[in-house]
């Protein structure tokens, strides 16, 4: 009878150990390095038609940049300087997909952004999320987007400049900084797709 | 013979140092104390709302200036801008007061940093040709500048 009260004691104590131990693996499992913490899935309108769904890249490395039309001239420069590397890339990196995803959807109609992007790589593309769903994805990429009003009565935008590189299995892989010198950005991209 | 040759060569090497000074001043405007080297844009992209301009201002003079407008033949509007990029994020601001142009100093709008943004595009401004524009200063008042227009992705790297 004495041995009762052991008995329960050594089996909540377990339970408790079993349960402390499920949730520090989930913990550090969830946890190693951060890696997993950058980008997320996401599912947005194209400037092309039809949608994107990072679900369905799995397999292919992906880019993805925030920016918009009214950019003087962040924007334009980070496009070309990535359709610059992509083109030296050439077949090495057919399967990867640069996405242009617009901080500023009151202005930037799908028509515009087709337009806006159209000229460089069938590789980069636009895409154009409800506000609602900006939030979502620039969040998921720790992004940063906000208006800037201007003396007309209009505004620009501030936002994050760089590149998010995003490998095979759809998980952060990088960065490519704005006026990164071409070779670095050529090597980081070339890590990427060939391996 | 020998003193023909040298005169020519003389007149020759005169001419040349004469227009190498010339030439580098070719794409510089002047007004009052304010010296405009060199202004300069890019062909922006197709579908782009916005075209950007640089140059460098030298204040020669005792005092000091500001920058207070601008106007360009392409578009409706000029907004002075600063630019600057902050842990990787891409702050822009306008100066709707102007920009001190210190005395003695020289200011650069350039990539990264200051610039001009041409907003309500007329014309779209396409590489190798020129625009028109003036700049308005408090002190020194309007001067007529002319920018060349480069590639969309100059002055980088």
């Amino acid at each position: 009878m004495r041995r009762l009260p052991l008995i329960f004691g050594s089996v909540a104590f377990a339970v408790a150990a079993i349960l402390g131990a499920i949730l520090l693996y989930g913990y550090w499992a969830k946890a190693p390095d951060g890696a997993s913490v950058v980008g997320g899935p996401f599912r947005l309108a194209s400037a092309n038609g039809g949608v994107v769904d990072t679900m369905a890249l799995k397999g292919h490395p992906y880019g993805v940049f925030f920016g918009f039309t009214h950019c003087p001239e962040v924007c334009p420069t980070t496009l070309y300087d990535m359709a610059a590397t992509l083109a030296q890339l050439g077949d090495e990196a057919k399967d990867f997909r640069l996405y242009f995803i617009t901080v500023d959807p009151e202005r930037d109609t799908a028509a515009i952004l087709k337009d806006y992007v159209g000229n460089f790589d069938p590789r980069i593309e636009a895409l154009v999320p409800t506000a609602e769903e900006l939030k979502h994805v620039a969040q998921a990429f720790r992004a940063y987007y906000d208006k800037e009003p201007t003396s007309d009565g209009s505004y620009t935008m501030n936002h994050t400049a760089m590149v998010y590189l995003m490998d095979r299995e759809g998980k952060f892989a990088g960065i490519v900084s704005y006026g990164e010198k071409p070779e670095m950005r050529l090597d980081k991209l070339r890590k990427l797709v060939v391996g | 013979m020998r003193l023909i040759k040298e005169l020519v060569f003389a007149v020759v090497l005169t001419l040349a140092a004469i227009s190498s000074i010339v030439g580098s001043h070719a794409h510089e405007m002047k007004i009052g104390n304010l010296l405009i080297d060199h202004p300069w844009s890019r062909q922006p992209l197709p579908a782009s709302a916005v075209a950007v301009g640089f140059m460098k201002i030298t204040n020669t003079g005792s005092e000091d200036d500001r920058l207070v407008k601008a106007t360009a033949t392409i578009s409706d509007t000029v907004q002075i801008h600063e630019m600057s990029m902050d842990n990787g994020v891409m702050k822009m601001g306008e100066l709707a007061g102007g920009l001190v142009i210190p005395a003695g100093a020289t200011v650069e709008f350039k990539p990264g940093s200051y610039h001009l943004m041409f907003i309500g595009l007329k014309e779209r401004p396409v590489e190798g040709t020129a625009f028109e524009g003036t700049l308005t200063f408090e002190k020194a008042g309007t001067v007529d500048i002319s920018y060349d227009v480069e590639a969309p992705n100059a002055g980088m790297n």
